[in-house]
């Protein structure tokens, strides 16, 4: 305890200096020597010119697995490691396009195969130590080693081969790709360039799944982000200070990030979220669920809440359409007889009111989905997809095409029996932990009592609720929702492709189980090496209308991105991907100084 | 002559409370599941009797609520037309006692929608899920009572009237129960059922576990009072004329425990009430949408929730008449069982 409140102290002392030199030296100088920036090659970045110094506090639900790229997998960790590290070239979180990072330019061949990087010159990891092609070489060898597991080797394979990569000189790479790749440079974007001084020894040994946890010692690990490790204390926060040798510098040439410093809380839930930011704890919120935002928009002492509009993220509800007649239940296998009737998924996804879903769960902040493009992704959406209002009626006709029939209940009510006379009744998980979609879930269930079906919702914590719906299987009905990280078709992959994880309904085929799903696979695998957008979206567009016939997945809505930060906070500019607010950490800054939050 | 009037005051409050909750479908204006999703999170309307113009009607009246302009959850009462409260009018089908087919509502409104305790997150209406709860709270909290004091009196009479081995087993036993974590062997039991479970089977699990797990106390204070009754004179006697164990249990040692017994019930009914509230609060109880009193304050789990919307803490006090009814009948059943005590029965004949 006496340790922490002495570290406190010396970053309050820290801060006055710095502030005290502000004050003296005046503008151009800002404590950042300047002939090191003529050597350098540094990006500058356009926007608001902000001032130095100062510690931000967010707040992270849970603690971060680890800060090791290479095994991540959960989204705190993600996030933490997007503000230690970087990529050669980057998407730029509110232009969605691609920008240059660690590489200066790029060109692609005329065949498209082959991409040329050029780094920047004299760039150094916050360690010190000089960033070369050797550490770009030995990244990617890292990434494709099979036995490294890195969960970034499967975006690399490109046409079923590794992409290969080439050193020209000490600033220049050549990336060769077995077959044209759509999506292009977006390929670079999140995948960080390793320190090969501080990795190549262990991973000889093969020991780098190993490294990486938060506990490192902070001169034991570095990379080329705004910030860098500094103090790690268990069940309570992770504190990363200023990288100085950061590549990025203001309009006015002052080197970035301004922060000197960087918390994150580890709290328990998103409650918790909520009343650390009301009591002024941290310094901005994201990821805020419209119940919570309307409370904190009631009272904003000091701060100001923002809608940033429709995200990418969608929910759904979805079947079980898995084949594997040895991992199902013989219960679960009568089910799927009404479960593969299309006309029974169209039933359902027709008597679905989106609209209460929006209203009643989002509080209107969202939108009702038909697809898979969330409509924050402007580019992507198929705009000829029909979006057919709510209607019970055309839910009756399509089941009774389908053998289906109703009995008199005693109560009037009546009940939606099968060709076989039994009666439908389901069950739908949902996770937990996630209020809103245990409210979409208690909604459907009101909708689909009207068609007679009895459905039961039952919560699970949300990691035996993945291991059901992936592993074991067994389950009729679920509800999720998945985010996208980008704004390319590509970042759904996953799901679209029936030998993908994410292919939630039957994930992971051997051989595409029906012959849209082979079709849907041609068309994204045929998307994957078009080079043009047009021709992307065009083949793109006829697997969303494929997936909207069939409706494996009944999508539901699509929450806005809420999000919230102190008004002392500068560039706050929250984005509709993700990390929602903290995509521009090295432009935050502090507008008044000292007046944020102290711990 | 005092104690049997109280004893009759508490028992007449609590026919009238169960009478209520008994013929939910009646007094409750509405289906207890039936969504209004037009109006989510609605604060409770007032019963007027005073209009706006300040014309008094004879007829309580209530007005609708709308939203107030530049907010989204802030709800006013637009005064421009009364609705009054219709009594005894056609509704939604329910079913009196589990088994008429009624539409006759004791109250409502014609063309608006009575709220008298608001709304919840769905626009249900929390007056006719609360009555509806109490059905499922009350009857697992009888019927758990029940089921505790059947196991309590039967082993506890075993264990004090054989005495010996059984009587050191079982009170070992009892103690083990005693000791247990018992909310937290019901979360592993949960694990092993299966994932969707009825509301049907829901309730009878609850029960029974209700039933099984607090049988220890009363099991040891009829242990107690047969330890005591079968050193009795009388006893003794009857035992001397050649009674047999079963006619001594059943005819002089048994009717001594009566008082404790209905004096438990009256505790453990509240307690296993509350003990339901606690199982479905944390989701382990009947599931949605069926209501109980513990899923309708399961809600407040939720920060926004809690602060937003004070309604939705009435269930909580909604138990208060019923818990003050029983506690009531459990003092007066302590002095009548003063009354009866076994002396005064026998030197008073």
């Amino acid at each position: 305890m006496k340790k922490t409140t002495a570290n406190c102290k010396c970053c309050g002392i820290r801060s006055i200096v710095l502030l005290l030199l502000f004050v003296f030296v005046g503008h151009q100088a800002i404590a950042f020597p300047q002939e090191k920036i003529g050597k350098e090659e540094l990006l500058v970045l356009p926007g608001e010119v902000g001032r130095a110094g100062g510690r931000l506090v967010v707040s992270l639900r849970g603690e971060p697995k680890t800060l090791n790229p290479l095994i991540a997998a959960d989204a705190r960790s993600r996030e933490v490691i997007g503000v230690m590290q970087a990529d050669l070239v980057h998407i730029n979180r509110a232009t969605q396009q691609t920008e240059p990072a660690l590489a200066k330019s790029w060109k692609i061949s005329p065949d498209g195969l082959s991409y040329t990087i050029v780094l920047r010159r004299g760039l150094k990891f916050s360690d010190g130590q000089p960033l070369d092609a050797d550490d770009v070489l030995f990244t990617f060898r890292v990434y494709l080693d099979e036995n490294v597991h890195a969960p970034q080797r499967d975006l690399l394979m490109v046409g079923g081969k590794p992409i290969t990569v080439r050193k020209v000189d000490e600033h220049t790479v050549v990336f060769q790709l077995a077959k044209t790749y759509g999506v292009g440079e977006r390929l670079f974007d999140g995948l960080a360039i390793l320190p090969r001084h501080l990795l190549e020894k262990r991973y000889e040994e093969g020991k780098l799944g190993q490294i990486g946890s938060l506990a490192t010692a902070a001169d034991q690990w570095a990379g080329l982000g705004p910030f860098r490790l500094k103090e790690y204390v268990a069940g309570q926060r992770l504190v990363l200070e200023r990288n100085p040798y950061y590549w990025k510098s203001d309009a006015q040439g002052g080197r970035l990030p301004y922060l000197d410093e960087l918390v994150f809380l580890f709290v328990p839930n998103a409650d918790a979220q909520v009343l650390k930011f009301q009591s002024g704890e941290t310094d901005m919120i994201s990821q805020v669920g419209a119940e919570n935002f309307s409370v904190l928009s009631k009272q904003q002492h000091g701060y100001t809440m923002v809608d940033a509009g429709p995200g990418l993220e969608y929910n759904f509800l979805f079947f079980n359409l898995n084949d594997s007649i040895e991992k199902t239940s013989p219960d679960i296998q009568r089910k799927q007889k009404w479960f593969r009737e299309v006309n029974f998924r169209q039933a359902v996804s027709a008597a679905v009111d989106r609209e209460a879903i929006v209203r009643l769960v989002y509080q209107g902040r969202g939108a009702a989905l038909w697809g898979l493009v969330a409509p924050g992704n402007r580019r992507w959406g198929n705009e000829k997809l029909p979006h057919p209002a709510r209607s019970l009626d055309r839910a009756r006709t399509l089941l009774k095409e389908a053998g289906f029939s109703w009995s008199n209940g005693p109560d009037g009510g009546s009940t939606l029996l099968d060709s076989d006379g039994k009666s439908v009744e389901f069950s739908i998980l949902t996770s937990s932990t996630n209020a809103d979609r245990a409210k979409m879930a208690a909604l459907i269930q009101d909708d689909l009592k009207q068609l007679g079906m009895r459905v039961q919702v039952v919560p699970l914590e949300s990691r035996s609720l993945l291991d059901r719906v992936t592993q074991s299987r067994d389950y009729d009905a679920c509800i999720m929702g998945i985010a996208s990280y980008d704004a390319d078709a590509n970042s759904d992959i996953s799901v679209w492709l029936s030998s993908g994880g994410l292919h939630l309904w039957s994930p992971s085929q051997a051989h595409p189980a029906t012959s849209w799903e082979a079709e849907i696979d041609r068309l994204i695998e045929e998307q994957m090496s078009a080079r043009t957008f047009e021709q992307r979206k065009k083949l793109y567009d006829r697997a969303q209308e494929i997936l909207a016939e069939n409706q494996p997945m009944i999508f539901l809505a699509s929450p806005n991105i809420l999000a919230g930060a102190k008004n002392s906070i500068g560039n706050f500019h929250p984005a509709v991907l993700e990390p929602y607010v903290l995509w521009n950490v090295e432009q935050l800054y502090l507008k008044n100084g000292m007046e944020n939050a102290t711990r | 002559m005092r104690v049997r009037r109280t004893f009759a005051k508490w028992l007449v409050v609590l026919g009238v409370l169960h009478g209520m909750v008994v013929c939910a479908g009646f007094f409750a204006p509405y289906d207890p599941v039936e969504q209004d999703r037009q109006s989510p999170y609605l604060p409770p309307m007032r019963l007027h009797l005073l209009d706006a113009h300040g014309h008094l009607h004879v007829r309580p009246f209530v007005y609708a609520l709308r939203l107030r302009e530049s907010s989204f959850d802030q709800f006013e009462e637009d005064t421009t037309e009364p609705h009054p409260v219709k009594f005894f009018l056609r509704g939604a089908r329910y079913r009196l006692l589990g088994f008429l087919p009624l539409r006759m509502h004791f109250f409502g409104g014609e063309n608006t929608r009575i709220y008298l305790l608001g709304t919840d997150a769905y626009g249900r209406d929390q007056f006719s899920r609360l009555l509806f709860g109490g059905q499922v709270s009350l009857f697992a909290g009888l019927l758990g009572a029940g089921v505790t004091l059947f196991i309590g009196w039967s082993i506890g009479a075993v264990a004090g009237y054989y005495g010996g081995w059984r009587d050191s087993l079982l009170m070992r036993v009892a103690e083990l129960f005693l000791a247990l974590p018992w909310l937290y062997l019901l979360f592993a039991l949960r694990a092993f059922l299966p994932l969707a479970v009825s509301p049907l089977e829901a309730f009878f699990l609850i029960t029974a576990v209700l039933g099984a797990v607090g049988w220890a106390r009363p099991a040891r204070l009829v242990r107690g009072v047969v330890l005591s009754a079968k050193e009795r004179d009388f006893v003794r006697a009857a035992r001397g004329f050649g009674a047999s164990n079963g006619y001594l249990l059943r005819r002089h040692i048994l009717p001594e425990t009566s008082s404790v017994l209905l004096t438990q019930a009256a505790i453990l009914i509240p307690q296993y009430v509350l003990a339901e509230m606690t199982l479905s609060f944390l989701g382990l109880g009947v599931p949605e949408p069926v209501p109980s009193w513990g899923n309708l304050l399961s809600g407040l789990q939720q920060y926004s929730v809690l602060v937003s919307y004070w309604w939705m803490y009435l269930p909580a006090l909604a138990m208060v008449p019923f818990f003050l009814g029983y506690l009531g009948l459990a003092s007066s059943f302590e002095e009548r069982g003063a009354v009866y005590k076994i002396e005064s029965r026998i030197w008073g004949m």
